[in-house]
């Protein structure tokens, strides 16, 4: 056996052992498996193919709502009351991180802690990193080693800001959106994009002035959405709930269960891998962030990119032919 | 390929209530480019340690201004060592008699930055002192 071989070999040792220890619960291991994802290192990706055979069992719930709606309140109760009848949660918060330093405050956690010491749960902060396509991509993947380590539910907490958080919600069973009482022209913008993925929405802080108000918006909005009054369609409930004083927190639950047997109904199955739409979904946001980092890292690696945006700079070439040029040969397309 | 990042956790153990200096902590930490974890008040060393794990961080900075450093600090030490962890750095910053600080040096305290220290110092001590897993 030659030197190189036996490297190979090696290496997929220590991968199927990682394999073994996610599968077996162990958290350090899933933990820094999390963190080579994030990271972008290469060699997840020889795990993440084994784990695929151990995924499809999780129930996963996505969050998402405007900064400050406690989103994270919400789910720590959430979490109390799944752990009481026995169902292990894992929990994805992503915040966004700063553009101008690249660093990041992941402050959800501190809802949370109190689950800390309770083995049926495991915390993760990340945060967003600005990698184009990227955060889809490795929170997916996130998710897929917390449902390999057995874990009943998983909740993933996003601010319902960019497409990239819209984009993670999408790849839940169950996407819940939380707004607050007063927030007006807010409510308005949750239109644009979100209002269509919400299959629950909450009204949290509901003690507070304007809830009827809030409730009677947010229902025009939904009926306005002629998709949702199909035969059969799903009808959004929306609820009333104050996280923080532990109210509404059950109807929530059994909003989501509801969803789940609707799902179970009407697709056969709550196994994502099973599912046309899902899986074409998925493999979408595979390929392409495949292609960035197999064409783009290529390209910024030999100095090609940086040699087309001199060219750019110097008045040879457009930026289209440029990208023309870098992009297809290196897809194996003529260009023509 | 993209960089690893440095993670690391901001926490408050024991009973005070004063976080004002970990949260100016965690903003510079921000500032510098880190992923600050921070987990908020009165945790318990075992709340911590587990919080650190699951976060896969590189470095713990410990914030206490009521005169318990002396338990607290060396217990998440101890207990990252039992948890195999022991590869996770740990500071800590507070008011500390003089006689403390080389005593949790000892227990396992990498750095002790006192009242005076700049956020420049301690951000410089971490990026020197501190690197990313693998990295």
């Amino acid at each position: 056996m030659g030197e190189r071989e036996r490297e190979t070999e090696g290496r997929l040792k220590l991968v199927s052992r990682v394999v073994e220890k996610v599968i077996s619960g162990d958290v350090r291991t899933v933990a820094r498996l999390i963190r080579d994802i994030d990271d972008g290192i290469p060699e997840v990706r020889q795990a993440l193919k084994e784990l695929y055979s151990h995924t499809g069992r999780a129930f996963v719930i996505g969050i998402t709502g405007a900064p400050g709606v406690g989103k994270s309140t919400l789910v720590d109760q959430m979490l109390s009351r799944l752990r009481s009848r026995n169902k292990t949660v894992g929990v994805l918060a992503v915040d966004p991180t700063s553009p101008f330093s690249g660093g990041a405050i992941l402050g959800d956690r501190i809802r949370m802690q109190r689950h800390s010491m309770d083995e049926g749960v495991f915390i993760r902060s990340s945060a967003t990193r600005g990698h184009f396509g990227g955060l889809t991509q490795s929170t997916r993947s996130a998710i897929d080693v917390l449902d390999a380590m057995g874990k009943d539910y998983i909740i993933v907490e996003t601010v319902g800001v960019g497409q990239d958080e819209i984009d993670i919600v999408k790849s839940a069973h169950t996407t819940v959106i939380v707004v607050i009482p007063g927030m007006g022209d807010d409510i308005q913008a949750i239109k644009a994009g979100i209002l269509e993925i919400g299959d629950i929405f909450v009204i949290n802080k509901a003690d507070r002035e304007g809830a009827d108000k809030t409730l009677t918006d947010l229902r025009l909005m939904i009926e306005m959405d002629q998709k949702r009054y199909e035969e059969g369609k799903w009808k959004p409930p929306i609820l009333m709930a104050e996280a923080v004083f532990d109210k509404g927190i059950p109807e929530i639950l059994e909003e989501i269960e509801n969803h789940g047997k609707y799902l179970m109904k009407s697709t056969g199955s709550l196994n994502f891998r099973k599912e046309k739409t899902k899986v074409r979904e998925e493999l979408k946001e595979m390929v392409k962030s495949r292609l960035i980092q197999a064409v783009f890292y290529q390209l910024t690696e030999s100095g090609e990119f940086e040699r087309a945006v001199e060219s750019i700079i110097e008045g040879k070439v457009d930026p289209y032919t440029a990208s023309d040029n870098l992009v297809l040969p290196a897809v194996g397309i003529s260009n023509s | 390929m993209q960089k690893r990042k440095l993670r690391v956790m901001v926490a408050k153990p024991g009973l005070d209530g004063h976080d004002r200096g970990a949260r100016i902590i965690a903003r510079a930490f921000r500032d510098a480019g880190f992923e600050v974890v921070y987990t908020g008040l009165h945790q318990t060393p075992e709340e911590i340690v587990q919080a650190a794990i699951q976060e896969d961080v590189d470095m713990i900075g410990l914030s206490s201004l009521a005169g318990a450093h002396m338990y607290l600090f060396p217990r998440v030490a101890e207990l990252l060592n039992k948890s195999g962890a022991e590869d996770i750095v740990v500071c800590g910053g507070g008011i500390f008699p003089d006689e403390d600080i080389s005593r949790l040096k000892e227990a396992g305290i990498k750095e002790v930055f006192s009242p005076g220290s700049s956020l420049e110092t301690i951000v410089k001590w971490v990026k020197e002192n501190v690197k990313p897993r693998g990295g």
